[in-house]
């Protein structure tokens, strides 16, 4: 068992947060620094979060619908920056360099080839299965078939779609069931070997069996890759991850081992939201 | 009054209703029915016309021969030459339209703030306003002088400035439709492409051009169509000469062309040279129809991809 006696719950800055460690089994991988985030419109949807990620762990950032963690996990890979004059504040840096993923001088488009994303909903380009998990590689330029090859096929198996779809390779994605499709996209991620995988509730518009492969799958990954997941389902958060941040109205609320913060959490909203009395 | 009893089976309430309803649908599809009604009698109508002129002239010597000259003492019948003239003058406008038309819809949907958008699509849909009378025009006393600076051996009457002014006529087509596609693309397939490190001309490119297929080929559809069956620019600016053109720079007749030179004169009803309009008419709605089924069957084929 862990301690978590000298825990500062109310996780006010990333090394208050840290829980007891660090463990030589973990490397810090990113770290959020004091970030607040605005929309073009002004609304301020994060207040100055604070927040460790690990390396080869699952975070998952809990709470209820609005409470700006869906917004959070988007800072990664800078996808706010598609949209208007959204402006952040703060800093994500991005470890062993330590450089800040939000600086100005960081181009977006880089930030999105080091850190990979799976969204909501299934979203597989109009190709065949094979271009699908080639696209990262063929949009960096990459050219040579074999490598390519090789690629698709290491994704595939990593994914756990490999035994299904190898014998149709060349058909559409789209005729893949909706669990198949989410596993093709996370495959789509992996292919190009990112450094951080975002998981934005991954399984939210899958069936109970489809769910159930992709938690097992995303305790497989953590060893290739450190996983940063947004879920609704607190089981899957208990379940598939290490670390667990709790969010509420834009605040990270509270920041531990997610065995901790499941059996024993500091705050009452904690508490309340993971006892299903909100949210 | 119990509620209850108006809604049995067989309360007079209930039968109006039932009628009511029966009566709308079949005003309706009556409505809807009466498209299918007007094409039919047009192909009948064409059909029942150029039925006796193929008793006077064989469908092979129509299709080989290469000499088009009904109202000639020495008549011949060879569809060729019209048919070189429209197919080349489509290929010229469509060769303009579909890529300058891609581009703007590209633009428009992916690139422009709300503010260009404003202003661009009025002014584009102003192009489509413009009478092709006056395209035609435009095309024999602006763009003809103008490459006749860099292409002397040009004539005075030409298909290839009659071809580009119709492609810059149908562009208005290309682009709002393509537009309303790429706009349809649903956004998680952009975000999934950005995700990935693409750029935006690679996400445009690689998924929503893909994605919006059947929107597009319908767009191109409808251009090549509206190319083929253009009538006042090449009557006005291609020269009315029903020859072989394979040469853009020469003057050439299309079949629509052919139609409105012919129409004008008084020809007898029933004469060789009446029929020989209706004929035209039929090769043109065959060739319009075959690109319409390829179209469909395209559209088909991607929008299984799509869903």
């Amino acid at each position: 068992m862990m301690t978590t006696s000298t825990l500062d719950s109310t996780a006010s800055s990333a090394l208050a947060a840290r829980p007891n460690g660090p463990s030589p089994s973990q490397e810090l991988r990113a770290e959020v620094r004091n970030l607040s985030f605005f929309y073009a419109t002004g609304n301020k949807v994060l207040n100055s979060v604070s927040l460790p990620i690990y390396e080869n762990k699952v975070t998952a950032l809990i709470g209820p619908s609005g409470c700006g963690k869906t917004t959070l996990l988007r800072c990664f890979n800078r996808m706010h920056d598609l949209y208007g004059k959204n402006r952040y504040d703060g800093e994500i840096l991005l470890f062993p360099e330590g450089k800040n993923l939000l600086g100005d001088d960081i181009d977006p488009m880089e930030v999105r080839m080091r850190i990979g994303m799976v969204f909501q909903k299934p979203n597989p380009f109009p190709k065949s299965i094979f271009e699908n998990v080639a696209y990262g590689l063929r949009v960096r330029g990459v050219r040579k078939k074999s490598f390519i090859q090789e690629r698709v096929e290491w994704s595939l198996r990593h994914a756990g779609l490999w035994k299904e779809v190898k014998d149709r390779l060349t058909d559409l994605a789209t005729s893949l069931s909706g669990g198949q499709q989410q596993r093709l996209c996370i495959a789509r991620a992996l292919a190009t070997e990112p450094e951080i995988l975002l998981l934005d509730e991954p399984t939210s518009a899958l069936d109970p069996i489809s769910t159930g492969h992709i938690e097992e799958l995303v305790t497989e990954l953590k060893k290739d890759v450190t996983i940063v997941m947004v879920t609704h389902n607190m089981h899957q958060a208990s379940r598939c991850s290490d670390y667990t941040a709790f969010m509420y109205l834009g605040d990270l609320i509270e920041y531990n081992h997610s065995t901790e913060i499941f059996t024993n959490p500091r705050d009452k909203r904690t508490e309340s939201y993971i006892t299903g009395r909100f949210g | 009054m119990k509620v209850a009893a108006l809604t049995a089976a067989n309360h007079p309430i209930r039968k109006w209703r039932k009628f009511k309803e029966s009566a709308i649908e079949a005003a309706l599809f009556l409505a809807a029915a009466s498209s299918v009604f007007v094409i039919f009698g047009i192909i009948f109508i064409l059909v029942s016309e150029s039925l006796p002129f193929f008793g006077h002239v064989s469908l092979v010597e129509f299709l080989t021969e290469t000499e088009w000259s009904p109202l000639f003492e020495n008549p011949r019948y060879g569809i060729l030459p019209l048919l070189s003239g429209t197919l080349v003058s489509t290929m010229i406008a469509i060769s303009v339209a579909i890529p300058m038309g891609t581009i703007i819809a590209s633009y428009l949907s992916e690139y422009a703030n709300e503010k260009a958008r404003e202003i661009l699509k009025p002014v584009l849909e102003l192009l489509a306003a413009v009478p092709t009378v006056v395209y035609g025009y435009f095309a024999l006393l602006f763009v003809t002088p103008l490459l006749k600076t860099f292409l002397p051996e040009l004539s005075g009457f030409n298909i290839l400035s009659a071809g580009l002014v119709m492609g810059v006529m149908i562009v208005p087509y290309i682009s709002s439709l393509s537009e309303d596609a790429m706009r349809a693309v649903p956004n998680h397939l952009r975000e999934g492409s950005y995700a990935m490190g693409a750029s935006k001309f690679q996400t445009i490119f690689r998924v929503v051009i893909p994605a919006s297929f059947s929107g597009m080929t319908s767009a191109y559809i409808l251009g090549i169509s509206r190319a083929l069956g253009e009538t006042m620019v090449v009557t006005v600016a291609a020269g009315l000469q029903p020859r072989m053109a394979w040469d853009p720079t020469q003057p050439a007749a299309t079949i629509t062309a052919y139609i409105v030179q012919v129409s004008l004169g008084d020809l007898p009803h029933g004469s060789i040279g009446y029929q020989s309009i209706y004929v035209a008419g039929l090769t043109l709605l065959v060739i319009t129809l075959s690109f319409n089924v390829i179209g469909l069957f395209l559209r088909k084929r991607f929008q299984e991809s799509e869903n």
